[in-house]
């Protein structure tokens, strides 16, 4: 049947333009969304401008080389070296690490891999819940019950490094173990049963063929974990004694960055106020430097896996 | 070693670590209700403390926690929607949603301490607000943006694509799909996130602290200043002067945590339609 | 064949005509120099292998394609005469105009009534009275009324598989298109469903033109009056137009080799 040529319509209305009034509201609310969504963009901009301008002077003041790496905090002298501060924060984060990795990289296992359906609707809550319990009521365990209990077994008082490693450990829990559950989850069922079908235990399907591959997203967890730990202020603040100094061992009073602000701002002025300021740009740059490192580590290996 | 033994160790280790970690929230929950249950009491809740070790009840303090959340709350929920709305809806990808994208994962990772200075920096000083509800409630609504936004666009993201053919093939813009068929469609998922968002605003501390102020005060417009139930608690448990008060606090904030927590869970099983 | 009504005339007007329509996936080149005209009040059902680029074609009737990014037709699509891709168009009315039928029925989470009333109240229809008179023969022609009438306010979802496609059909319906697109309307429902669509499929059509796709040649057979076979011939490259005929020379005397082997079962 051969194509007939387009005759006119006798009826039909012709089709309507797209309306000048239709065509514009729908243009300003495309971009009233686009402004909200620029709000994220200008808080971080905010942030870099009003903390940022408030602590670069101490840079200049002190030089950034011997802000970072001054060993010595002690405003009343003039003297504002943060390494104390700065070692103080690793030592905890690290701390944290050791203890929190393991027992969330199994919870998330766990949740992945063994649980029962039921088992599951118990634990998972529970995780999500940990979140949402207030640093400064994990601050208050810490100091009251768990503070007692290592100096038992320290000689000093239980302020310290290691009370905050335990009440920390358990704050980073949710974060990294709900990151790695949601790779292991996201990993398709046909290789788990593959490897059972080839005569693999669970613990071996779990540690060489779960584990691999999920290994990039349980990497993207620590290092959040990281963040939330090198950021937490009230729960260490509660535990860690506050001594800006290098400690003679892990169990005497210590400060770190984010508590070092806390207890200086109410009184700080001057050069004192400008150097926290600084300290809380380095904090920021830091958990910014981590995001970053997250989103690197996932382009590469989205680059890695096409080049396959 | 024999690998079935591995493998039962293994799983062993792998189910004391899952108990440990419900043990622990176990363990902070019992211990904060078990110190703070005899504490509770009308009297507690509604009157205001006095003298130097805080006798009395806190009242002021919770009235202000109430206050700034439900304020930050209410800053936050129309900028984070509009703007999930235009990731999830309307933006290309591109270099404009990848700095978008990364601002917000930077914003949710910011330490609250650090917050805490910009709110300071920002609202109190430059901007005149002072301590104040309104200059906390700013700086929290930083912190709860990216969290609302994020819960809202997987939320969106998660209506059916079909759904959305049905309307735009029946001729309705891009706005009216959205507002009155995906709106609707996300909006259980879209309140429990905010539900759990204001959650956390209600446990933050050091976002508050050098914001709100810290002296006992009850707000009534969004310039008053006041204390907070977790500075109250952090004031309480540092200079050690009144631990019932504090136990009694922490049990309180507890409670508004849990059933932040809870609510959101159980609203979001009665209301889930797609 | 299509008997149940009388035979389409064959001077009859025509609804929709394609001219060498060619269309592009970024930069796959889907469809290419396809020609054909939609005859007015008629059934044309589109057949051929999955993938075959029959669901995208219908796509482009309705400009639903527009929704995804990136892509691109170039030729002409003609409605009553007006090219439809035409500069300024406005893709929305045209949609009020043809109406389409999802393969996945697809009711929003509301009740039946706010479901069939979506489209109206889109178009400023806001009388109470206006909208149940809508909504009834809009159910009506659907052949829903008698079971949902008790039930209006109930969620749209709440239907069964068949109930939730016509609710679709009715919904289209209420906005009074002219042109029905149904794409694979019956591959997600059960078997007494398909039969209810096929009669109300052969009802609708003294008043509107209906396309549709199907993958099942015996529904083609059934309710078509015209048929058009496309074929992807070669993996990546585009599909063409093989031929197009009335429903009953296609199916018994197929000019084409590729028709007739397709028709016969070897292969698709």
């Amino acid at each position: 049947m051969p194509p007939t040529p387009v005759p006119p319509a006798a009826e039909s209305r012709g089709l309507q333009l797209v309306s000048r009034s239709t065509y514009l509201k729908e243009l300003a609310l495309k971009n009233l969304f686009l402004v909200c969504a620029c709000v994220a963009v200008a808080g971080v901009a905010l942030i870099f401008a009003f903390v940022g301008l408030r602590g670069w002077p101490i840079f200049a003041t002190v030089g950034p080389w011997s802000f970072l790496t001054g060993t010595e905090w002690n405003p009343t002298g003039a003297e504002y070296g943060i390494l104390p501060l700065i070692y103080g924060s690793v030592v905890v984060m690290l701390g944290a690490l050791v203890i929190g990795t393991p027992l969330a990289v199994g919870t998330a296992i766990f949740l992945s891999e063994i649980a029962t359906p039921r088992v599951r609707s118990i634990v998972r809550p529970a995780v999500e819940l940990l979140a949402g319990i207030p640093s400064v009521i994990y601050g208050f365990f810490g100091l009251i019950i768990l503070r007692p209990i290592v100096a038992n077994f320290t000689d000093g008082l239980g302020f310290g490094a290691v009370t905050a490693w335990f009440i920390l450990a358990i704050m980073i829990v949710p974060t990294i173990a709900a990151i790695s559950e949601d790779a292991l989850r996201s990993i398709p069922p046909g290789i788990r049963e593959a490897s059972y079908a080839m005569g693999a235990t669970t613990w071996q399907t779990i540690y060489k063929v779960l584990v691999p591959a999920a290994k990039i997203g349980i990497i993207d967890a620590i290092i959040l974990g990281m963040g939330r730990a090198i950021g937490e202020t009230m729960a260490v603040l509660m535990v860690v004694g506050n001594a800006p100094v290098f400690p003679e061992s892990i169990s005497e009073p210590i400060a770190t960055l984010t508590t070092q602000i806390v207890m200086d701002m109410p009184y700080a002025a001057g050069d004192h106020r400008t150097a926290l300021f600084g300290m809380a740009i380095i904090l920021f740059l830091v958990s910014m430097g981590l995001v970053a490192l997250v989103r690197l580590i996932s382009r590469f290996q989205t680059a890695m896996e096409s080049g396959r | 070693m024999n690998k079935n033994v591995t493998n039962a160790i293994a799983l062993t280790l792998l189910w004391v670590s899952a108990i440990t970690t419900v043990a622990v929230l176990g363990t902070v929950i019992l211990y904060v209700v078990y110190n703070g249950i005899g504490e509770l009491s009308p009297a507690f809740i509604f009157t205001w403390p006095e003298g130097v070790a805080a006798e009395g009840g806190i009242w002021p303090t919770i009235v202000s926690t109430m206050y700034v959340t439900a304020l930050a709350m209410v800053i936050v929920t129309p900028i984070a929607i509009l703007a999930a709305v235009y990731l999830a809806e309307y933006a290309v990808q591109g270099r404009l949603v990848g700095t978008i994208r990364f601002a917000a994962d930077s914003l949710a990772s910011v330490p609250s301490i650090v917050m805490g200075l910009f709110g300071l920096a920002l609202f109190v000083e430059a901007a005149g607000i002072g301590f104040s509800m309104l200059s906390a409630a700013l700086a929290l609504s930083f912190l709860m943006l990216p969290i609302v936004m994020r819960t809202t666009e997987e939320a969106i993201r998660a209506v059916p694509k079909y759904i959305r053919w049905g309307s735009y093939g029946l001729g309705a813009t891009k706005w009216q799909t959205v507002s009155r068929i995906v709106l609707p469609a996300a909006m259980p998922r879209i309140i429990t996130g905010i539900i759990l968002a204001t959650g956390r605003a209600v446990g933050e501390t050091a976002v508050v602290i050098y914001t709100m102020g810290q002296a006992i005060n009850l707000p009534v417009t969004p310039l008053d200043s006041g204390r907070p139930m977790t500075v109250h608690l952090y004031l309480l448990a540092m200079e050690g002067i009144n631990l019932p008060a504090a136990y009694g606090t922490a049990l309180l904030l507890m409670i508004l945590i849990l059933a932040f927590n809870l609510g959101a869970r159980y609203f979001l099983r009665r209301n889930r339609k797609v | 064949m299509s008997l149940r009504t009388s035979p389409v005339p064959a001077d009859a007007p025509n609804k929709i005509a394609v001219k060498g329509l060619e269309f592009y996936y970024g930069d796959f080149h889907a469809l290419t120099d396809i020609t054909v005209d939609i005859k007015e009040k008629a059934v044309t059902a589109f057949i051929g292998p999955s993938g075959c680029g029959k669901s995208t074609f219908l796509r482009c009737f309705n400009r639903m394609n527009d929704l995804i990014p990136g892509t691109r037709a170039e030729g002409l699509i003609a409605l009553d005469g007006q090219h439809i891709y035409e500069a300024g168009v406005d893709p929305v009315d045209l949609r009020r105009r043809i109406g389409m039928i999802f393969q996945q029925p697809n009711p929003f989470p509301m009740s039946i009534y706010d479901n069939v009333a979506f489209g109206p109240r889109l178009q400023g229809v806001k009388r109470k009275a206006e909208l149940d008179e809508i909504v009834q023969t809009s159910l009506e022609r659907a052949n829903l009324w008698k079971e949902t009438k008790d039930i209006l306010g109930r969620n749209g979802l709440a239907l069964s598989g068949g109930q939730q496609q016509r609710l679709c059909i009715a919904r289209v319906l209420a906005v009074e298109p002219e042109v029905m697109l149904m794409d694979e309307p019956c591959s997600a429902i059960d078997p007494t469903s398909v039969q209810k669509i096929e009669d109300l499929m052969a009802e609708l059509k003294d008043r509107i033109t209906i396309v549709i796709v199907t993958h099942n040649m015996q529904q083609a057979a059934r309710v078509s009056d015209f048929t058009a076979f496309f074929l992807q011939e070669v993996a990546g490259e585009p599909a063409v137009l093989v031929e197009y005929d009335r429903t009953s020379n296609l199916f018994t005397s197929p000019k084409d080799r590729r028709t007739e082997d397709y028709i016969t079962g070897r292969f698709g």
